[in-house]
């Protein structure tokens, strides 16, 4: 049997590698993939305590649902967005989006 | 479909009505009528189904349609709501279901759909009549169509969505919101030609008004809430051990208990909205709205409302109440109640505009349920407000339908009269049959004319409890107001429709369209056969040969079925006595008043008929003792005397001796130390801000990291001092 | 160690990895193709779980809909996906510390967690986990309201993307 424990560890090193992409790559896209890591890690945390702790109720795996779908909709306008920046400026690295100091 | 979820379904289709004729539809006036209407049908067959449910059903008051869901969560606990229809909501739903429908049928006329468009009309006026050229050159005027009709509709659906929200509400915060929503309804529709100052005055006075008695209804509920953490009727007013803790429980305050506190916080909301005694002031300038919308606000949903909250608060305002012994919310109402229904009667004696009479009328057949709750008829009161709500909607609209004859006949002549003034009118029984047949029938509804109608029923039921619980102050006054009651409702039925007309425009009155008189025919179908539900069993001859279904049924919906107070002849020989009296009298007194003269009471009555007619002062008063004084102590005495006076001379006098102060620490201070400091901390601010710079670059990942080691320091530090610290 | 935790550390071995390649590959196009891989990894927790559904889902739409999503826009900025530069910012360093510290924090604040080895309730042979999971969300004594507003913020999002990608010249 597989303790909980390391399902938690891996959620917890899924999401340190996810938090890592979305700091420091240069690319808008890949900094969408650092964030995908991360709501998946999060995802495997929900599902195992449902599987763990409450698996009468069914609220693990209903919130897993929702974070699909907020997932699918924060990439289609991030990647909305990124498009629609490389458009205007020719560049989608992060760095050079700097707008926010004006 | 399963009865409960029909239930949750029954208050949408005016909501969505409202929405789609606001947003969608609002430029076509067919389109936006046919919505309302047709939303207005689907929750009236919702509600049918739901009636012939609960009616069927064996034991409904122990096994009502209930549901609920958690709303949102308190601590612990959700808050829930939900949707109850017990047999006093049944009823309920029934009488709102009808006139609702009827009142929305009736709108399509009222606001002269398919005549052409006026020549003048604005928006915020009534429709002031559109020129018409037949083949012949003769130009004639016609009854113009409203100009804001789409608004109109989607405001009543928005009153219709509040009405039923109320009644199938299970617990008082969503009967609350209904409430207010009508609040608001109430507000927009007496406004609703918004360009008349006396309209506008109006809808402020009617909304500020009712919501004196709301604020402390909310207090109510709030307390309620407090003492036992729920506002589900059934979790208190159908469970014995809560009312007995709320009855035992002292509130604090002039010895009252905490249910007794309640209950008058709460009927003091219903003393706004069902405009009792005190707070009646704002029901007769209501009538400045539209006529179906006096119909559905004044007569039938809103101030109903009001009534049948206290209904429903019956366990509570009833908690200790032990035969004989009435607990001090049940002597408020029975004294505010039995007040106004004698007040106001004498008022509408005296009143010329037809609708002002009807509106006299209502405040005071509410007072008459009120005082039927405060001496223990629960069933009669309910009875009276489901009697009431069909009768005196007829009247309303049949006084729609005969404003609307002559204004048709004003508009024919070219006369300058008031269409409203009763005195304008006379003989219109042949002018307009329809109308006169259906407004009989409710005027001798609502004045109690014997066996047929259903008045008789339920105020004699009210003057039977009366009697019977020996409360014979409360049944002296009910009965003098019935008299006047019979009295009143001749007067206006004599002199609108019988002997010869005054005018020409009288003259030239004509019947009205089929959507305002079928509304009219199925509303005194209802006048009439509503009271043969509730015969008591032993009245004479035909007592028994009809079950008094009514009592049994609505009386389920108390934890102890009330029971019928035993028949005497008594209250009986005195409704027959005073109903026929007072249409006696109405009649020889207001048959023969010829053109141009006064009103034959004027001389006999003298400096009372002043009094009366100018509705005992209580404007003046209220103008005098309120809204005076608030204008006075805001420019007077807040203005003049404590801000130009006291406030601005301590100013002057702040300011003068602070700038000798000041002139003081300038010179010796100010310039040497404080000038030198600051010069120091602003040139430093700007090197360091030069040195800062770097920090803010604009990139998101750079702050992100610099957001992270900050949490991250910060919790090593917390978890440090948080160790160290036992 | 039985069967089940053995392929639990080479499934978890390799999600860790593609993971790790996921967030440092030069080439975007790799990087995407090794987050197609993390994402199966995490598709096979999720049969590990007994979260069949949820396994599905993940593969339909994270690795089907998302995933080839970021393919496509990274080929349609091109121009910049070429670059054979570091893909890497100046800040890296930083980055990696942060990163091993929150899951150094993340470990040890859920080892001193009494339930932290917990091993998994027998599930009982009626249970039905899908038909639960189908039920709630439409039940409106569960999360009905939820999955609506999630429809609404697809909804809103759908129309958003298009608004905001729009070639307007």
């Amino acid at each position: 049997m597989i303790p909980l424990s390391w399902y938690l560890v891996f959620s917890a090193a899924l999401f340190a590698i996810g938090l890592f992409g979305v700091l420091a790559r240069k690319n808008a896209v890949a900094i969408l993939i650092g964030i995908e890591l991360m709501l998946n890690s999060v995802n495997i945390n929900l599902v195992a305590f449902w599987r763990y702790i409450a698996p009468d109720g069914i609220s693990g795996q209903a919130f897993a649902v929702i974070v699909f779908a907020v997932a699918a909709a924060e990439v289609a306008v991030g990647l909305a967005l990124i498009i629609s920046i490389y458009r205007r400026r020719g560049t989608i690295a992060a760095e050079e989006i700097d707008m926010l100091k004006f | 479909m399963s009865t409960e979820l029909l239930i949750w379904l029954l208050p949408l289709p005016p909501l969505l009505a409202f929405f789609f004729v606001i947003l969608f539809t609002n430029r076509s006036k067919a389109l936006s009528h046919t919505l309302a209407v047709g939303a207005a049908l689907l929750s009236w067959l919702g509600s049918m189904i739901v009636f012939i449910r609960a009616i069927q059903q064996p034991h409904f008051g122990e096994h009502p349609f209930e549901m609920s869901i958690p709303w949102f969560p308190t601590g612990e606990t959700a808050f829930q709501i939900g949707i109850l229809i017990d047999p006093l909501s049944a009823v309920t739903l029934f009488f709102v279901a009808w006139t609702v429908l009827m009142i929305f049928i009736y709108s399509v006329g009222y606001n002269n759909f398919g005549q052409p468009k006026g020549d003048h009309d604005l928006p915020g006026l009534p429709p002031h009549g559109a020129t018409l050229t037949d083949e012949h050159g003769h130009s004639h005027k016609v009854p113009s169509i409203e100009p804001m009709y789409a608004r109109f509709f989607a405001f009543i659906g928005l009153f219709a969505f509040g009405m039923y929200t109320l009644v199938i509400s299970n617990n008082l915060l969503t009967l609350f919101v209904g409430w207010e929503i009508m609040g608001l309804c109430s507000y927009l529709l007496i406004g609703f030609w918004y360009a008349k100052p006396s309209a506008r005055a109006a809808m402020i006075k009617a909304f500020i008004t009712t919501r004196v008695g709301d604020v402390f209804m909310l207090i109510g509920i709030a307390y309620l809430y407090s003492q036992t953490g729920t506002l589900s009727y059934r979790e208190i007013f159908y469970n014995e051990e809560v009312l007995h803790t709320l009855a035992t429980t002292s509130s604090g305050l002039l010895g009252l208990s905490a249910a007794a506190m309640i209950g008058i916080l709460l009927f003091i909301g219903t003393i706004g909205k069902s405009a009792q005694w005190p707070l009646h002031v704002w029901l007769p300038d209501a009538m400045e709205g539209p006529t179906p919308v006096s119909a559905m606000i004044h007569a039938a949903a809103m101030v109903s409302a009001g009534v049948y909250m206290v209904i429903r608060a019956y366990p509570l305002l009833s908690a200790g109440y032990e035969h004989g012994h009435l607990t001090q919310p049940m002597m408020l109402m029975a004294f505010i109640g039995a007040f106004t229904a004698l007040f106001s009667a004498t008022i509408a004696v005296a009143q010329n505009d037809i609708k002002r009479v009807l509106a006299y009328s209502t405040i005071s057949q509410l007072g008459y349920m009120i005082a039927a709750l405060g001496i223990g008829g629960f069933v009669a009161a309910a009875f009276h407000l489901i009697t009431h709500a069909f009768f005196k909607a007829l009247l309303f609209l049949g006084s729609g339908s005969v404003i609307h004859g002559m204004e048709h006949g004003v508009l024919h002549t070219g006369e300058h009269i008031d269409p409203q003034d009763m005195y304008n009118m006379g003989g219109l029984r042949k002018k307009m049959p329809v109308t006169f047949w259906t407004f009989l029938i409710g005027g001798l509804a609502l004045s109690g004319f014997p066996l047929v109608t259903a008045g008789f029923w339920s105020k004699d039921e009210i003057l039977a409890d009366a009697w019977g619980h020996g409360h014979i102050a409360v049944f002296i006054v009910l009965a003098l107001a019935a008299l006047l009651t019979a009295f009143y409702t001749m007067r206006q039925i004599t002199l609108t429709f019988l002997g010869k007309p005054r005018t020409e425009a009288a003259k030239h009155a004509q019947e009205t369209k089929w959507t305002m008189t079928l509304p009219l025919v199925i509303l005194a179908v209802f006048a009439v056969s509503a009271g043969w539900v509730g015969i008591p069993k032993e009245f004479p001859l035909i007592g028994g040969s009809i079950p008094n279904w009514f009592h049994d049924f609505v009386g389920g919906t108390l934890l102890e079925h009330p029971e019928a107070v035993t028949f005497s002849y008594i209250p009986l020989l005195t409704s027959l006595v005073v109903a026929l009296g007072g249409l006696y009298l109405g009649w020889v007194v207001y048959r023969k008043v010829s053109a141009g003269a006064k009103d034959p009471l004027q001389a006999p009555l003298g400096s009372v008929y002043t009094l009366l007619k100018n509705k005992y002062y209580f404007d003046e008063l209220y103008d005098k003792v309120f809204v005076q004084p608030a204008y006075w102590l805001s420019e007077t005495f807040a203005y003049l005397f404590i801000d130009r006076k006291i406030i601005d001379g301590i100013l002057h006098w702040v300011a003068y001796v602070s700038s000798i102060i000041g002139t003081f620490l300038r010179n010796y201070i100010d310039k040497p130390i404080i000038n030198g400091s600051g010069d120091f901390v602003g040139e430093g601010t700007k090197r360091l801000g030069r040195g800062m710079r770097f920090i803010q670059s604009g990139k998101v990942q750079q702050y992100m990291i610099v957001a992270l080691v900050s949490l991250a320091a910060f919790s090593v530090l917390f978890y440090y001092l948080l160790s160290t610290t036992p | 160690m039985s069967g089940l935790q053995i392929i639990f550390i080479l499934v978890a071995a390799l999600t860790l990895g593609a993971g790790l390649l996921a967030v440092t590959v030069r080439n975007l196009v790799h990087a995407a193709l090794w987050l197609i891989l993390a994402l199966f990894g995490v598709a096979i927790f999720f049969v590990l779980l007994n979260a069949g559904f949820l396994a599905v889902a993940q593969v339909v739409v994270y690795i089907g809909a998302i995933a080839i999503l970021m393919i496509f826009a990274i080929m349609l900025t091109q121009q910049v996906a070429s670059y054979k530069g570091t893909q890497l910012n100046a800040n890296w360093i930083w980055s990696a510390f942060i990163a091993v510290v929150v899951f150094a924090g993340l470990a040890w604040i859920l080892s001193s967690w009494s339930g932290f080895s917990t091993l998994p309730p027998e599930m009982s042979a009626r249970a039905d986990p899908l038909r639960q999971l189908g039920s709630a969300l439409v039940s409106p004594t569960a999360y009905v309201i939820p999955f609506e507003v999630a429809s609404v913020l697809l909804l809103a999002a759908l129309i958003g993307a298009i608004i905001i990608a729009w070639d307007r010249k």
